[in-house]
């Protein structure tokens, strides 16, 4: 019964759906709506990685330039060329798809640890051209983001964004789903489990590595607009390694190859930091406490295991 | 010709440093394919230890001891408490776990220290030698020397001694070793011991010249990643080689080119190898079987 209820691929998207009407109902302030709004920007960013780590078995730890593609190009394309910023996120992400095809070329024939030093070194060299280019980007400052207008309406405060986010991640899962459903999904899990074995049953391994390279790029760069917008201002940390880092852990804690996963993930170290501010200088050692155990208690991540557990009760 | 070799100076300087932090990675990565990013905390520890130490009076020599044994604890302690009990999961797993063990150690070493930076008196005084017109820190001998005595001890422990060669057995195949009476698991946690003890002397002896503070283990574990990278993970060689090199690449790109890029400089040469040499300079093909 579950099994069939989560092999649907409208029941991701609706849950997730049911959890963003029903969070809302219960948040107490509008502070609680801006936390939950940036971990449904998050999420988005990571259900896009989780397609690439989880799905095609590639890792990147460069995935936060993509995410900064995204998030500059709201703050540069209005002041410089005037662009409205939906058209400004739109050429952002056209832009981080020809990077992602560009780069991805050479760097995805890599394996392993490789490839991961390789795109380490591509998030790099984005975080330091937009920390560097500072009459662009405004250097290490960051530099401010005109406000959203759509028509009349002047986006601004928690409650509005709350939506908005909520309704890309919900449309981000979807996608997501779709696609793993798809020929091309299965191409993908395909090559995760062997690309030999993939090229041999006559999949076009170069090709479906970069396609998912793409689509993941752009997934980074739409969240990473979005954050800036929300934010109304933007830095250089968020193309940095940390963040990078930060997104393959949410990947990785959340349970790979999982939709579902990968918001779960994206909460707990969203939510989780923001708890621990109440421990102050122990803010940073109970975040690495806690994420050494939570991957040793729930090695698949957490949602895998639980939904592992949870069915061998069951059965 | 000066400029040249005070370029030089200072990239084997940093690089000797990458060298060993990427050495460390490769002995744990070898022992038990497990990439290790809490090296990096292993050379804050080195010297933040010793320059705590050293403030509450306990004299230089006794100090480092103290250091290199309070990391070569910890070392132990990250194998038996966060590696040991995940065996068997998948090296992406492993990974963050060890990420988190950094985030741990350094929220750590915020509490027990604190958030400054510090320093440490040069170990035979600050009076620059001469050398080609180029001017040398005497620090910089005590690094180079330093990883150079390291390089040569690692190497009789591994050829010359039983449990030097019980590791490269492990490292060479890890049930091989168990059926032929290796203690893996021990193995393996030497292996933590000994990168911890290496990362903590390479932090020791470059304090002096960079300064330490709890946050210094990112950056360097960063570019300790990148050189084994470089060279070809696995091979201890390979991670020498990688060190000196991305030390010279951003010594000379800070030098010649611009120094706000100067680490754009390594990793671009790093990139452009991985294209050429997929394996790292000194890395084998891998061949998957299915």
């Amino acid at each position: 019964m579950m099994r069939r209820l989560m092999s649907n691929r409208l029941a991701v998207p609706a849950i997730l759906s049911l959890l963003v009407v029903g969070l809302f109902f219960v948040m107490p302030s509008s502070f609680y709506l801006r936390v939950a709004a940036l971990v449904w920007i998050s999420a988005l960013a990571v259900i896009g990685l989780n397609l690439l780590m989880g799905y095609a078995g590639q890792v990147s730890l460069g995935h936060a330039g993509f995410f900064g593609v995204g998030a500059y190009s709201v703050a540069i394309l209005p002041a410089q060329f005037g662009l409205h910023p939906l058209v400004s996120l739109i050429v952002g992400a056209l832009a981080a798809a020809l990077l992602a095809f560009l780069v991805g070329r050479p760097i995805l024939k890599l394996k392993g640890h490789y490839l991961a030093v390789a795109t380490l070194g591509f998030g790099i060299l984005v975080f330091m051209v937009i920390g560097n280019e500072a009459w662009l980007t405004g250097g290490p400052d960051g530099m401010p983001v005109p406000r959203l207008v759509l028509g009349d309406w002047r986006v601004r405060g928690g409650e509005a964004w709350y939506w908005i986010t909520g309704a890309l991640m919900v449309v981000g899962s979807w996608i997501a789903v779709n696609l793993v459903a798809s020929p091309t999904g299965r191409a993908l899990r395909a090559l995760h489990d062997s690309e030999v074995a993939a090229r041999v049953v006559g999949v076009d391994v170069a090709r479906y590595k970069l396609i998912v390279f793409v689509i993941s790029a752009v997934y980074a760069s739409v969240a990473g607009s979005t954050l800036a917008l929300v934010n109304g201002f933007i830095t250089p940390d968020a193309a940095g390694f940390l963040h990078s880092i930060q997104l393959v852990t949410m990947v990785v804690l959340g349970g790979m190859g999982s939709v579902l996963g990968s918001v779960v993930g994206a909460a707990v170290l969203i939510v989780l930091p923001q708890v621990l501010t109440a421990f102050h200088d122990y803010e940073h050692l109970l975040l690495g406490f806690l994420m050494m155990a939570f991957m040793i208690l729930l090695r698949a991540g957490i949602v895998p295991s639980l939904s592992a557990a949870f069915a061998g009760r069951r059965a | 010709m000066a400029e040249f070799l005070q370029f030089c100076a200072s990239g084997l300087t940093v690089g000797a440093v990458y060298a060993l932090v990427a050495l460390g990675f490769t002995i744990i990565y070898n022992a038990s394919d497990v990439v290790n990013f809490a090296q990096g905390e292993f050379v804050m520890i080195g010297g933040m230890t010793t320059v705590f130490a050293t403030a509450a009076g306990v004299p230089m020599p006794l100090a480092i001891l103290i250091a290199i044994a309070a990391a070569m604890i910890i070392g132990l302690l990250l194998h038996r408490l966060a590696i040991e009990p995940a065996r068997g999961a998948s090296p992406v797993t492993l990974i963050i776990i060890t990420i988190g063990a950094s985030i741990f150690l350094r929220g750590l070493a915020a509490i027990v220290f604190d958030k400054q930076f510090h320093s440490l008196p040069a170990f035979s005084g600050d009076t620059p030698v001469l050398f080609g017109g180029a001017a040398i820190l005497p620090q910089s001998f005590w690094v180079i020397g330093g990883a150079l005595v390291i390089v040569v001890l690692l190497w009789t422990f591994f050829n010359r001694t039983l449990t030097g060669k019980a590791i490269l057995a492990t490292a060479a195949n890890r049930l091989a070793a168990r059926l032929v009476g290796v203690n893996t698991s021990f193995v393996i946690g030497l292996s933590f011991v000994l990168s911890a003890a290496i990362g903590a002397i390479a932090g020791i002896l470059v304090t002096p010249i960079t300064l330490t503070s709890y946050d210094v283990g990112t950056l360097l574990a960063l570019k300790g990643f990148a050189a084994a990278m470089l060279g070809g993970m696995g091979n201890p060689i390979g991670a020498i080689l990688g060190g000196l090199l991305v030390g010279l690449l951003e010594a000379f790109g800070a030098g010649y080119l611009s120094s706000t890029y100067k680490d754009a400089v390594a990793f671009i040469v790093i990139l452009a190898v991985l294209f050429v040499m997929p394996g790292g300079l000194l890395g084998r093909a891998s061949v998957e079987r299915v």
